[in-house]
């Protein structure tokens, strides 16, 4: 690529040929957090302490202190994060090599099938059924699970129930063959977490997080706007914070797509 | 009979919004002994170690004997209302408020003369029974009671003015999710709160009792999330300005010490919740309560804490627990100091183990929620700071007040 390629994307972005579109939930206080059993530590909710708003405590100036844990709001699950990638090398936000954060994605949509399953699970033959439409999920991208499950409310959002939460998410074989035969980037989700609200149950459980991650690679949850993604040709900015050894990261989450020239 | 209270009428909102004002309250250190007795509805007066005397008001020196141990001992509070008067004319602002008011000399069964306010049922000549009250400084003082209660004596102007009754009162209970928010809703919807304001903190997450404590006479579901400053202010300005009795119902209970523990993400959680919670709650609704402590017959009157009773004397079995609480405690005091211009009392209740998930392996007794709520709208109705409730929250305070170094010892054996 020559540096004017590159000069030519910038131009193409300012002009709106690339469209970008933000996958970021905003950080709010009151946006479900994911519940472990109580007696486990809680990953904290976003909060925001002002620290001065142009008043005695600040007459100029406005800035607020805020808390939040690695894994709230629209997040990045580093390797490190499961057990299962806790010994690999550059597993965490601030080894990963950064141009990770910048890959290709594809967008399975299960919106119609989550809509009347709360329990939906990715299969490979979903996955077999999209590559038969739009050709084989491509190496080294990340694989966006549309379920529009950031449209609910919160209660539906987390579909908290007595035997705990239910939102869709992929199947054990599903995560092992996008990782092992397609060499995935990672996985990305509407819901709360990559894996699906019962996913405790499944064998091993949270499969999205123990493959995905104990083979180097990523997820990406609480992600909005799917709906507006086509199904390829999306290009993903997903950068972490760089916390030393750090687990996970809020962070920004755009995707680029190329319009027709009519702006579509 | 005193007239029984009616609902108030809704306030005239082009009218002035009448100040605070105390009367005169400062006492001498002898004096609190009055002070801690009625602070927990006791009757207390100096008893002479040398002679036996009863004495009052409190001195330095039995007038009797010039014995110089004087210490403050439950008495009888009954006696006759010897001669009563009625004050119609004052040049104290806070009484010219007031008038009239009546008070009268008692001659109490334990010897001493009393100058008391006195109750509307009193009447001179008969029994009459005396009560330590905090008046509007915080300062105890002598209330004249009927010897024999008398149909709504409770709504008495002049006991009203010491105590702070939740009837017809607007009540914000901070948080719902648990038993102890639950239980204290229903007895504050059951003593006649007009409005009972329920918060309710991540209302996504379902919890057990939801359906009843809506249907709850009065009480209104909110959202509320004490360790969220600003759902804490986004509360206190659509509804800071009506709420006239604030009950912190939030808790976080865990079991363990300091050592047992990795990290602080449970202590941080406990001191947001309990500690900082509180500060929340008090920054964002106290300035309104202290404002409205003269708003009328249901003006603002009391901030509850409830604490445990650990707070006062660390259990290491719950020891980060009772830090917290200790933090709180300290909290409460403050408050209770900047609270008090306005009239408005800080109420603190002390209890042992609850009966509730958290102490699921402590053995009895074990408070039961619906108990420690009853204790809370009685000490309130009653105008105390502090109440203990249950055995073990007694049983503590009488091991600290004997020997504070044996309760640490025997607390730390479990």
């Amino acid at each position: 690529m020559s540096p004017s390629d590159l000069l030519a994307f910038a131009q193409a972005v300012a002009s709106g040929a690339v469209r970008v579109i933000d996958l970021t939930q905003t950080l709010t206080p009151d946006f479900p957090t994911i519940a472990l059993p109580p007696e486990f530590g809680q990953c904290a909710p976003f909060r925001l302490e002002e620290v001065s708003r142009y008043d005695a405590r600040g007459p100029a100036w406005y800035w607020n202190n805020f808390t939040m844990g690695e894994h709230t709001g629209t997040h990045f699950d580093a390797p490190i994060h499961w057990v299962s990638g806790k010994d690999l090398p550059d597993n965490a936000v601030d080894t990963i090599a950064p141009h990770h954060f910048i890959a290709p994605a594809v967008v399975i949509d299960c919106s119609v099938q989550s809509a009347g399953d709360a329990d939906f699970t990715l299969k490979i033959d979903d996955l077999l059924a999209w590559e038969t439409q739009y050709g084989r999920i491509p190496a080294r991208s990340w694989v966006l699970l549309r379920t529009d499950w950031s449209k609910k409310s919160y209660a539906d959002f987390a579909g908290l129930r007595e035997d705990g939460a239910h939102t869709p998410g992929p199947a054990p074989e599903a995560v092992r063959w996008l990782v092992e035969e397609r060499d995935v980037l990672g996985f990305g989700t509407e819901t709360i977490g990559t894996d699906a609200g019962q996913a405790h149950h499944f064998n091993p459980p949270y499969p999205a997080h123990f493959y995905m991650h104990g083979k180097g690679r990523y997820g990406l949850q609480c992600l909005t706007n799917l709906d507006q993604l086509p199904a390829t040709g999306v290009v993903i900015v997903a950068a972490p914070l760089k916390i030393r050894q750090g687990s996970g990261s809020p962070l920004r989450v755009l995707a680029l797509v190329a319009t027709m020239g009519d702006g579509r | 009979m005193s007239k029984p209270l009616i609902r108030p009428k809704r306030k005239n909102p082009l009218e002035r919004t009448r100040l605070p004002l105390l009367p005169h309250g400062q006492r001498s250190r002898t004096a609190h002994g009055l002070t801690l007795a009625a602070a927990q509805g006791r009757f207390a007066l100096q008893v002479c170690d040398e002679c036996s005397k009863t004495i009052y008001p409190p001195r330095d020196a039995c007038p009797f004997c010039l014995g110089a141990q004087l210490p403050f001992k439950d008495v009888s509070p009954g006696g006759r209302l010897v001669v009563e008067t009625t004050v119609r004319i004052s040049t104290d602002p806070y009484f010219r408020e007031r008038t009239p008011w009546r008070v009268g000399t008692v001659q109490l069964d334990s010897g001493p003369l009393v100058i008391a306010h006195l109750h509307g049922d009193t009447k001179e000549g008969e029994r009459v029974t005396l009560s330590l009250k905090l008046d509007k400084s915080g300062a105890a003082v002598m209330v004249a009671m009927p010897a024999l209660e008398t149909p709504s004596m409770e709504a008495d102007p002049i006991l009203r003015e010491m105590t702070c009754d939740p009837q017809f009162r607007r009540v914000l209970i901070t948080d719902g999710r648990s038993s102890v928010g639950q239980a204290m809703a229903k007895a504050f919807s059951e003593a006649g709160a007009s409005i009972v304001f329920v918060g309710i903190a991540h209302p996504w997450k379902p919890f057990a009792g939801m359906d009843s404590l809506a249907k709850l006479a009065g009480v209104e579901i909110v959202p509320l999330d004490v360790t969220d400053s600003q759902s804490v202010a986004d509360l206190a300005a659509q509804n800071g300005g009506r709420i006239d009795i604030l009950v912190n119902t939030a808790e976080h209970v865990r079991s363990g010490g300091i050592l047992g523990r990795a990290g602080l993400t449970e202590a941080r959680d406990e001191m947001d919740v309990r500690y900082f919670g509180l500060m929340r709650l008090a920054q964002s609704f106290g300035p309104a309560l202290r404002f409205r402590g003269a708003d009328g017959q249901s003006s603002a009157t009391a901030f509850v804490n409830l604490l445990s009773v650990h707070a006062l004397m660390n259990w290491p079995a719950f020891g980060a627990h009772s830090a917290a609480e200790a933090a709180c405690l300290s909290a409460a005091q403050c408050l209770r100091a900047e609270l008090r211009p306005g009239g408005v009392k800080v109420l603190n209740a002390f209890f042992g183990p609850l009966e509730t998930e958290w102490f699921q392996t402590v053995p009895p007794p074990k408070l039961a929620p619906s108990a420690l709520a009853k204790a809370v709208v009685t000490a309130l109705k009653q105008g105390l700071e502090d109440v203990f409730v249950g055995d073990i929250a007694n049983d503590i305070r009488e091991r600290l007040a004997a020997n504070p170094k044996a309760l640490e010892r025997e607390l730390a054996e479990g």
